[in-house]
């Protein structure tokens, strides 16, 4: 019902999205693009966090591995790039289960500690091996998806609404139900039949598809891989506060907050260093003030019965 | 008549402590079994252990002869076991229709639409247990007894073949005990098997077919509801055995003094009413115990005098009231709570504890504080440089009822001290508390579900029942006019 009703809204919304591109220039274009990508994080992080109840403190853990699976093999072997992708997804979701199958036999903050920690380890290895990774100066690429910025705009613009609408779809079914369900309370969902383990298993590998689609796309626009991009604890701080931002639990929320805090952060640039800091006090406003976030305070009062 | 479960020689320890030790029980399809026993029999470690949500250490259970014991919860569900949780936590932005949906659905990773009749059959369980008409509402927006319905809704939905119950009338209303009545009993009509847990006999006997009463973790009897209540070790359980209550002699204004009177409190946790206009008075010097079973609002009536929990209604303390009083205010003006859960400092020695409990008063006062209740409990004195997580849970017990009277309390509260204690146990405590009782003028007022450990000391007592004060009268007196109805 509330779907509905914000159906013609989303629409209006993405044709306009879709159109930008006749309207504005290349260096807005450049930053929307860059704020899809991470839009796609956020909602990939949203599955784990607001469905499947798991604090992934290492999104970009599942970014780095999506991207620089992808760079390697683009930079030394020279596969096609829809190869690339298609590997850099397939390390992302590898890495993640790796990580998540011991992981999520923690209780509470300990999954959140494993996932820190595989970011620093990654991040570690890239470091050490500069030889081959390219190490704190990156990787360059020699592919790209497109010299011009309004394909790469369409291209990150509709890998985001179709990943959006996979995300939400799939939260939205009785699977995410299920999920939603064993996030909240483990023990009453298994009391309903419900294996926990293997819905949280595979919220985990599908989060680290998108994650890792995403990352390896990226890269593939940046035309290179670096950590301080898509490995850094910064850039996971980021997407979480983008997806709690936009909204905990709404799937879409994310993109919202995605787009808000890299528009943002850009609108303030004149401020220098300062701007950080006030895109950050907005969003611990925002988090402190209205915990359910930008979408998530919409839909409560659209919602309320 | 063959038994849908079967439970043979379960035993489940949690460390050093035996929760359940060697029960055997079986239920028959359109049979009701109540489980009963004291806070802390074990009886909800049985029924946790059939579910698989804990792991018995040893013992088969057996759902139509196949061995599920181990087991993980999820397999044992599908196994045909479903559980009706006392306390409801529901999803916040999925309607009643959509939680009951969700207990109807398959363990499926690929289940992205449900089928149409999902959405019937789930209409029709709501209208069964009474949620028609607030069918697409948020479970937030539901009254208490509403959401316990949903509970019932949702093990409804996954038709099994034993439903297990958890203290399915804690918190309702009459009207509301009767509708879960019916609906529980419509669960026999269709020939599933019920284990019904619960506090006493009484609640559940007109629903029963036979009932198992549990305490310490074992079995001690089985039988009817009439049986049951007869038994001489069921009777001493609740009731205590001879009631022996202690003269003493008699001071000057005890009693007459009002030291404490609350009138007309009320309390209510969310849509729960959890005191229900509660007035007691307990004089200077008096020895009051309130008694009343897990969940009838012991803890909440002593959380309240504390300032802990607010509460509607007057509480003076020596005819000032209490209202607006923070909790540490009204710790100094006199009023100690000893809780429940005991809250000592787990990593702290013994001696570290007291002197906490000792840091108001001066050093000289406090040191021949700690030599009294060294008399008054020699085996802290033993324990003094251990650590306090380290003590047995009767020497805890002691630790925190002594650390209670550093602090030099005009009135004493002591929450259920027997709590998970054991009878050798009980029997020193029960001394203490005698000697304390003889030798100071404290005043004191015990909660406490163990009528035998309540009884002796108490100049007066207090029944608590469902939120409410029952009985008020003589301890002598409680066995022939209260009894009958704590069972």
């Amino acid at each position: 019902m509330r779907t509905a009703r914000l159906l013609p809204v989303a629409l209006v919304v993405l044709l306009v999205m879709a159109l930008l591109p006749f309207g504005v220039g290349g260096y807005v274009l450049g930053l929307l693009t860059l704020a899809y990508y991470y839009g796609v994080f956020a909602m990939a992080w949203d599955l784990l966090f607001g469905f499947a109840g798991e604090v992934n403190f290492g999104p970009s853990f599942l970014v780095g591995l999506g991207a620089y699976a992808a760079a390697l093999l683009n930079h030394y072997y020279s596969w096609p790039i829809w190869a690339c992708l298609v590997a850099g997804s397939a390390a992302a979701v590898v890495g993640g289960v790796v990580l998540a199958v011991p992981a999520l036999r923690l209780h509470g903050p300990y999954f959140g500690l494993v996932t820190l920690v595989a970011v620093l380890l990654l991040q570690n290895v890239i470091v050490l091996f500069a030889g081959v990774t390219g190490g704190e100066i990156g990787l360059d690429i020699p592919d790209v998806l497109s010299i011009s910025d309004r394909v790469n705009y369409w291209y990150a613009l509709g890998f985001m609404v179709i990943s959006g609408a996979v995300l939400f779809g799939l939260a939205r079914s009785p699977v995410g139900l299920i999920l939603q369900a064993s996030g909240q309370d483990a023990v009453e969902a298994s009391a309903l039949g419900f294996n926990v383990a293997k819905h949280k298993l595979a919220a985990f590998c599908i989060s680290a598809f998108f994650s890792g689609l995403a990352g390896a796309m990226l890269i593939f626009y940046l035309g290179t891989a670096s950590v301080g991009t898509v490995v850094d604890i910064g850039v996971g701080v980021q997407v979480i506060i983008a997806a709690v931002l936009g909204g905990r639990r709404t799937i879409l929320g994310g993109a919202i907050g995605a787009i808000f805090l890299i528009v943002a952060g850009e609108m303030l640039r004149d401020l220098g260093q300062l701007s950080t800091f006030v895109v950050s006090a907005i969003a611990l406003v925002v988090i402190l003030f209205f915990p359910g976030g930008l979408l998530g305070s919409l839909l409560r009062t659209e919602g309320r019965q | 008549m063959s038994a849908l479960l079967e439970v043979e020689g379960l035993t489940k320890r949690f460390g050093g402590l035996v929760a359940v030790k060697d029960i055997s029980l079986s239920i028959n399809a359109g049979e009701i079994l109540g489980l009963i026993g004291p806070n802390g029999s074990g009886k909800s470690t049985v029924m946790k252990c059939i579910m698989g949500i804990e792991k018995p250490n040893a013992g088969a259970v057996k759902l139509g002869g196949i061995d599920v014991a181990g087991w993980p919860t999820h397999r044992i569900a599908r196994q045909g076991v479903g559980i009706v949780f006392q306390h409801a936590r529901p999803l916040h932005r999925q309607t009643v229709l959509e939680h009951i949906i969700l207990a109807l659905l398959p363990d499926s990773l690929l289940m992205l639409a449900a089928d149409r009749h999902v959405r019937a059959r789930a209409e029709a369980i709501a209208a069964r247990v009474g949620l028609d008409r607030v069918m697409h509402r948020l479970p937030r927006t539901l009254p208490f007894a509403d959401l316990r319905r949903l509970e019932l809704a949702k093990a409804i939905a996954r038709n099994p073949k034993v439903v297990l119950v958890d203290e399915p009338f804690a918190g309702l209303t009459k009207a509301e005990v009767d509708d879960f009545s019916a609906l529980i009993g419509s669960f026999r009509a269709e020939g599933h098997a019920v284990l019904l847990v619960d506090h006493n006999v009484k609640g559940v006997a007109a629903l029963v077919d036979r009932v198992l009463a549990m305490y310490l973790g074992e079995h001690v009897a089985e039988g009817t509801a009439e049986e049951v209540m007869r038994n001489e070790t069921v009777r001493r359980v609740y009731l205590g055995g001879k009631i022996e209550a202690a003269a003493r002699p008699e001071r000057e204004g005890k009693g007459r003094t009002p030291l404490l009177s609350v009138e007309g409190a009320s309390v209510l946790y969310g849509k729960a009413q959890a005191l229900e206009d509660i007035s007691i008075h307990v004089g200077e010097g008096e020895f009051v115990s309130v008694v009343g079973l897990n969940g009838a609002g012991k803890t909440t009536l002593f959380n309240a005098i504390s300032g802990l929990v607010a509460a509607s209604g007057t509480i003076r303390w020596r005819g000032e009231t209490l209202g607006g009083k923070s909790p540490a205010q009204i710790a100094r003006a006199g009023i100690v709570q000893c809780p429940e859960s005991r809250e000592l400092f787990g990593d702290m020695s013994v001696r570290e504890n007291l002197d906490l409990g000792g840091q108001h008063g001066t050093r000289a006062e406090s040191a021949q504080q700690i030599a009294w209740l060294f008399e008054l409990f020699p085996i802290l004195q033993e324990r003094q440089g251990q650590a306090a997580r380290t003590l047995s849970g009767g020497e805890q017990q002691m630790l925190a009822i002594a650390r209670a009277l550093m602090m030099r309390p005009k009135l004493l509260i002591l929450d259920e001290p027997t709590l998970g204690l054991a009878p050798v146990i009980l029997e020193l405590l029960s001394k203490a508390l005698e000697k304390l009782r003889q030798t100071t003028d404290i005043t004191v007022l015990l909660g406490e579900q163990n009528v035998t450990f309540a009884l002796p000391h108490a100049d007066r007592v207090y029944v608590l029942e469902h939120a409410r004060i029952v009985w008020e009268g003589d301890p002598a007196r409680f066995a022939e006019e209260a009894g009958t109805g704590y069972l």
